[in-house]
């Protein structure tokens, strides 16, 4: 037992962690335990749950600061007569600054709120992007909240409400950006502070926006509204950079023709042409030659819409919804396409639905009735192979 | 009545605007950069049209921080590159700096706290990864200390960038994935294999019953009584699937189960749409035990996948580019894992997994 506050706990097996090349987080509760007692209690259940082969945490529970239904992640001990210290041990998600950009300042503030009320423990960051204290009891909630606020920082979102929405470092480092995703990301975050803090869906909604179609945030995969930067004419070709990859040993007909997946390129040991018309603006040219290609200039981004981890229909990618938006009109744009998909979600969307297995249910069709979207080409790998078609009741000749 | 004045409330605030933490450098070019160059691994060189350049430092981290070690980040990058620095998607730290003679003497300070620098290009990145056994009630293993065992096994691919292409490696503790493990090069998924033991007492005090039984994805939870009456419910377990969206939803399924949950590795994902098109991870191996603390049996079997990997892609493959090309029977055949009836699919849009064509290599 951890409560006295001479007595550290055994720690045998994580002990066995602290060792090896790659930073241990071992090592890192064990710091934090030099200012908190808390500390070693977690590090007493952690090692029962490497010596039992299980976990020692309850469900949730719902706690919270006032006015806010998110943002807080109730947690509890299910052993707490062995770590009083941790029988409350709730998490707060912050929302993080667009990017992750942050000056020294900043972090300090943060670390210096976190020690007075917590475990001094973080995740930087968690998988949605918000900043993670780990670790309080409720009655330090709302004060912890409430410094927070004073110090310019929010919650994040969690439960069936919009979540911390998230974004690659995009134009601030990046020469493939077609959109401001830091912008865009900040923008749809305060535009939807209400829809964040006050959980209103049927299910968590999540979005992200990359800058480009290598997806630094993994938005089709896990982001319900996908955002990602594109570019509709040729891609910029410097020839000179070119012949200097060529020059320097770099196999184009190999490494980069070959590479394209609608071979679009041609190589001539001279000169290098670009089909744009077939270009599927995969990355791939520009990645492997950053100083001689880059994304065309008419920019802006497509939305797919709809995915999400396997639970509980299965997992799914985001498929398209709008193939490209301009990247001046790409806020106002959203903007209503959140409107409407999440009135038609509201209505139709079952209780724990997410967005992506509600339109599996009701068929695209019927999502794109309801929001009052044109179908495209775009939206389908393919049309249909099947021939039983729905037709609908006004449709078709009489 | 009290007349102490309440101090105003402050909410609904939203994040910090970005925009005051970032370089001066970066405010000068943003939206401006030409092209970036990667002069040694975990450095990366971002010139913009103005001819400026910003220099990266990007060093690993065991995304579970103590304020001690974040104070130290700050000061680093007080001392070299005016306060200002960022994480990435995948938990790395990264300092932005404008004069390169900072890089080594930063990597230097870096070193001597044991922070490494790589995870650029063809490297292994930082392990994206979920809180495990620290902080989850649903867990079905410890999500930090495989991380940390399998980076120690793989720290010499953070550090330099000879693979053929970026590998990406994500843990999930269970099957509610917090992060996206499905989509990786190789996933770590934790899983359980029993159905939940329903504790009836607490269904009465804390669950509500029609809820219940329509989180189940396959109809498993019925409707039952006990013998005072009072409602419940029961398990079909030959329909179980063990995905705890019941436990989710309602305390009383209990899913954790000491000797049957562990672990599963996936592969062939990714998100990035270069060359191929975004695609999930597969299954290579369904079931490896729970062995804390250094989860021998998950880090040979990672290691293993990255081995035959790096001797067999062609130059920019990812593993599922790999697979693709040699194929399937070839990829059991090299890790040696043994192909099993769990491999194939038998949830929705099963069939569509199921070979179709005389497209066989012998």
């Amino acid at each position: 037992m951890a409560s006295d506050a001479d007595e550290k706990p055994k720690t045998t097996m994580l002990d066995e962690l602290e060792k090896g090349p790659w930073p241990s987080f071992v090592t890192e509760i064990k710091q934090a335990s030099q200012g908190s007692p808390v500390c070693d209690d977690l590090l007493g259940q952690l090692e029962l749950s490497y010596e039992e082969n299980q976990g020692h945490w309850k469900h949730g529970g719902i706690v919270g600061v006032r006015g806010y239904g998110s943002g807080v992640i109730g947690r509890y001990s299910d052993v707490p007569e062995k770590f009083p210290n941790v029988a409350h041990f709730h998490t707060i998600r912050v929302n993080h600054p667009a990017g992750w950009f942050y000056t020294g300042e900043a972090l300090r503030k943060i670390c210096d709120i976190w020690e007075k009320n917590g475990s001094g423990l973080t995740n930087m960051h968690g998988s949605t992007g918000d900043i993670i204290l780990l670790g309080t009891q409720t009655e330090k909630l709302e004060e912890t909240f409430q410094e927070l606020t004073g110090a310019g920082f929010d919650l994040g979102g969690s439960g069936s409400a919009m979540r911390t929405p998230s974004c690659c470092v995009g134009m601030a480092r990046c020469e493939w950006a077609c959109y401001d995703s830091m912008k865009v990301c900040y923008d749809l975050t305060m535009a939807y502070q209400d829809e964040m803090h006050r959980p209103a869906f049927p299910y968590k909604f999540k979005i992200k926006c990359s800058a480009c179609p290598n997806d630094c945030v993994a938005s089709i995969a896990r982001a319900d509204l996908s955002v990602i930067g594109t570019w509709r004419d040729e891609i910029q070709q410097d020839d000179a950079e070119v012949a200097k990859y060529a020059a320097a040993g770099m196999n184009i007909q190999k490494d980069v023709c070959e590479r394209c997946p609608t071979k679009c390129m041609d190589w001539d040991g001279r000169k290098l042409k670009i089909e744009n018309a077939e270009c599927v603006h995969c990355m791939h040219c520009i990645n492997v030659m950053p100083k001689a290609l880059r994304p065309g200039k008419d920019r802006g981004a497509a939305i797919l819409i709809g995915s999400k981890a396997p639970i509980m229909q299965g997992a799914l990618l985001s498929s398209v919804l709008v193939p490209f938006v301009p990247a001046d009109e790409l806020l106002e744009t959203m903007q209503e396409l959140l409107r409407r998909v999440w009135e038609f979600w509201d209505e139709y969307g079952t209780n724990r639905e997410r967005v992506g297995e509600m339109i599996q249910r009701v068929g695209l069709p019927n999502f794109l009735d309801g929001i009052g979207l044109d179908p495209v080409p775009e939206m389908v790998s393919a049309p249909r192979d099947n021939p039983y078609i729905f037709v609908k009741p006004d449709g078709g000749e009489k | 009545m009290s007349t102490t004045p309440t101090p105003k409330r402050i909410t609904d605030i939203g994040p910090p605007q970005y925009e005051k933490y970032l370089p001066p450098i970066v405010k000068r070019n943003y939206g401006k950069w030409m092209y970036h160059e990667s002069p040694q691994p975990g450095v990366l060189v971002h010139v913009g049209e103005s001819g400026e350049k910003l220099y990266t430092v990007r060093a690993g981290s065991p995304r579970l921080l103590s304020v001690q070690t974040i104070r130290r980040f700050a000061d680093l990058a007080d001392r070299f590159c005016g306060g200002y620095l960022r994480f990435t998607s995948r938990n790395n730290v990264e300092f932005l700096l404008e004069n390169p003679a900072n890089i080594e003497p930063l990597k230097h300070a870096l070193a001597g706290f044991g922070f490494p620098v790589g995870g650029t290009n063809n490297s292994i990145s930082n392990i994206v990864h979920t809180q495990g056994w620290i902080h989850c009630h649903s867990a079905a293993t410890d999500a930090s200390g495989i991380v940390k065992a399998t980076m120690d096994a793989l720290y010499n691919h953070f550090t330099t960038e000879t693979l053929p292409g970026k590998v990406r490696i994500a843990l999930a503790c269970c099957l509610n994935m917090c992060g996206a493990v499905h989509c990786s090069d190789i996933a770590i998924l934790g899983v359980h294999r029993k159905p939940p033991k329903v504790e009836h007492e607490t269904i009465r005090k804390s669950c509500e019953v029609p809820t219940l039984i329509a989180s189940c994805p396959t109809g498993a939870i019925r409707p039952s009584t006990q013998a005072d009456g009072k409602a419940t419910v029961e398990v079909i377990d030959e329909q179980c699937m063990y995905c705890g969206n019941c436990y989710t939803v309602c305390p009383a399924m209990k899913m954790n189960d000491a000797v049957n949950d562990g672990l599963s590795i996936w592969v062939g994902g990714k998100v990035s749409n270069a060359r191929s098109a975004p695609t999930f991870s597969k299954l290579a191996v369904p079931f490896l035990p729970n062995h804390p603390p250094r989860w021998p049996e998950v880090v040979e079997a990672v290691v293993k996948i990255v081995e035959v990997y790096a001797k067999g892609a062609r130059k920019y493959e990812r593993v599922g580019e790999w697979i693709d090309r040699i194929g399937w029977p070839r990829f059991f055949q090299l890790t040696g894992f043994e192909f099993t009836r769990e491999h194939i699919d038998d949830f929705k849009h099963a069939g569509l997994t199921y070979a179709r064509s005389m497209h066989m290599r012998y």
